[in-house]
């Protein structure tokens, strides 16, 4: 009996995994595939042997990329922690609210931040009339960082939030009816239990910020191009499939090794606790 | 629940200023007369109706939602599916190679799953021989693709929370497996189902990246065009439709809201009666 439901159950997922493996796997090879051959379809390696100059551009997305992650962790993980302290029925309305930013277009909020940070857009203007002088705020590195963190923002603080809703208050409880103060109750008890929320809420702002192109071209003026940038030329402007695909594929090495890693150190923290 | 604090309230309050003050920059400037975003001439509703006379955005706002409905639909249901199949997989292996596998779309950088996609199709439509293969269905399917993690990913975890015996417990009772499935794990799963589908739609609707290069020109998405038209600078038409957009997805949420909560109500409800009794 139980054989029969787990064999029917097991069937049903097959048209995913068929799908998955000519949608998923599929295109990768032929990203592969194209990163070492040359215009004509024969094999090359001179894509991988001209990255090097490539490495500052990767640099500085991954660095930006960093700061980006970073900034919105810290700005995330209280207001997820104050809004998984408060009534259930208002938790929604402020996730609600959180959320709804993101069924604005990304391209239209982005160009909404070029408005503000202009050299005589609206936060400077305020400056003014305020009687200081302007600032310089678009075209800056911070300008960029600024619009990752925007953008990325509500992908770091639900996951975060989902996974503080769903801690055992009284965990907490104990631990402060044990003599723990806020500080240590936050870092003994509530930080070791959202690890998994942190983790994912840093591999969904990282990845979409360090692989960005559109963000670097609108605040950035052009100034930094980010990794993304390139491959969108090479693919869209100078179309250059090939190197677009050695780019990708680097881009998509690097990535891997960044998020292993930081799955490796979740695990030794997770298995710390265990100890 | 404790209250909370002043510094909490004025925090939270601070991060949603930060999140809104670019679409109510939008949505202020959608209602000015002069074509400019410096300086506030007067209330007027003319970008409205100029919005209403651009063919190209109406069509491109169309070809959007269709997409979305299509594919978080078609998404939502393989992926409810898949996640059904993957829970009960008794094989370590072949579980960890499919989640692993329906992970890399989420891991991978959009830019990566859209040009990966991108020279799949090409590739194809050149050893097939049809040039432009780049359309609808291109978009249709990477748009299925990049949901189906997002489904699969919210409905999985519902099984650990769900008690596994009841589902046998049904079929104990004499439930065929369709109808433990549907009477039983369906209704329990439930809220996984509908947050991969709400995701998988707004993914859908907003996704400008992937989209960008699995699209041809004949069917253009309104992310595609507002792309093509913030290259230069944007008129006030497009403030009015993003307008228009936010506050129908918000008077949406509000509606879903307040059903959600009236269900909620007559749960409590029941469950209290039936406690009472």
């Amino acid at each position: 009996m139980k054989k029969k439901a787990s064999l029917s159950s097991k069937l049903i997922s097959s048209p995913y995994i068929v799908w998955m493996i000519i949608f998923i796997v599929f295109p990768l090879l032929v990203v592969a595939y194209y990163s070492f051959t040359d215009m004509s379809g024969n094999f090359t390696l001179n894509n991988f042997n001209n990255l090097s100059r490539y490495a500052p551009i990767f640099t500085r997305s991954i660095w930006f990329g960093l700061v980006a992650t970073l900034i919105s962790l810290v700005i995330s993980y209280p207001l997820a922690y104050i809004i998984s302290q408060i009534p259930i029925s208002k938790q929604k309305t402020i996730v609600l609210l959180v959320m709804l930013p993101m069924w604005m277009n990304f391209l239209l909020r982005t160009y909404s931040w070029m408005l503000l940070l202009e050299d005589t857009g609206i936060i400077n203007n305020f400056l003014v009339k305020m009687g200081f002088s302007r600032l310089k705020l678009i075209n800056t590195e911070a300008a960029v960082i600024l619009g990752m963190v925007y953008n990325y923002l509500p992908y770091m603080i639900l996951p975060l939030y989902s996974v503080m809703s769903k801690m055992d208050k009284s965990v907490i409880e104990a631990a402060r009816d044990l003599g723990g103060n806020t500080t240590t109750v936050i870092s003994k008890v509530v930080f070791p239990l959202s690890l998994p929320g942190v983790i994912s809420g840093i591999t969904m702002v990282f990845v979409p910020s360090v692989s960005t192109f559109y963000i670097s071209q609108k605040l950035g003026g052009g100034k930094f191009p980010l990794i993304g940038d390139v491959i969108e030329m090479k693919f869209l402007v100078s179309y250059n499939y090939n190197v677009g695909a050695t780019l990708s594929l680097v881009l998509m090495v690097l990535i891997l090794i960044c998020l292993f890693f930081m799955n490796k150190f979740a695990d030794s923290e997770q298995g710390g606790i265990i100890i | 629940m404790k209250k909370l604090s002043i510094s909490s309230k004025i925090y939270m309050a601070l991060i949603l200023i930060f999140l809104y003050a670019p679409i109510f920059v939008l949505i202020f400037f959608s209602f000015n007369e002069a074509n400019s975003t410096s300086v506030f001439t007067h209330f007027s509703l003319k970008w409205y109706g100029e919005l209403f006379r651009d063919t190209n955005t109406i069509k491109a706002l169309k070809n959007t939602l269709v997409l979305a409905i299509s594919s978080s639909v078609i998404a939502t249901i393989l992926g409810t599916a898949a996640a059904v199949g993957i829970n009960a997989m008794r094989s370590k292996p072949l579980k960890t190679t499919v989640l692993t596998t329906t992970n890399i779309p989420m891991m991978n950088p959009d830019i990566v799953t859209g040009v990966s996609m991108m020279l799949l199709f090409v590739l194809v439509g050149k050893l097939v021989g049809i040039k432009g293969v780049l359309g609808f269905q291109t978009l249709l399917i990477a748009h299925i693709t990049f949901n189906l993690p997002y489904v699969i990913l919210s409905v999985l975890p519902r099984f650990k929370q769900m008690d596994n015996n009841l589902a046998e417990a049904a079929q104990d009772l004499g439930c065929t497996p369709a109808q433990s499935f549907f009477r039983v794990v369906l209704p329990s799963i439930m809220p996984g189902v509908l947050t991969g589908f709400i995701m998988s739609f707004t993914l859908s609707l907003d996704d400008f990246v992937i989209s960008y290069f699995v699209s041809g020109p004949e069917f253009q998405t309104l992310p595609i065009r507002i792309y093509s038209m913030t290259k230069k600078r944007v008129t006030p038409d497009i403030y009015a439709l993003s307008t228009i957009i936010f506050v129908s997805i918000l008077v949406l949420l509000i509606l879903i809201n307040i059903s959600q909560r009236k269900g909620e109500n007559k749960i409590k409800t029941n469950n209290f009666t039936k406690e009472m009794e």
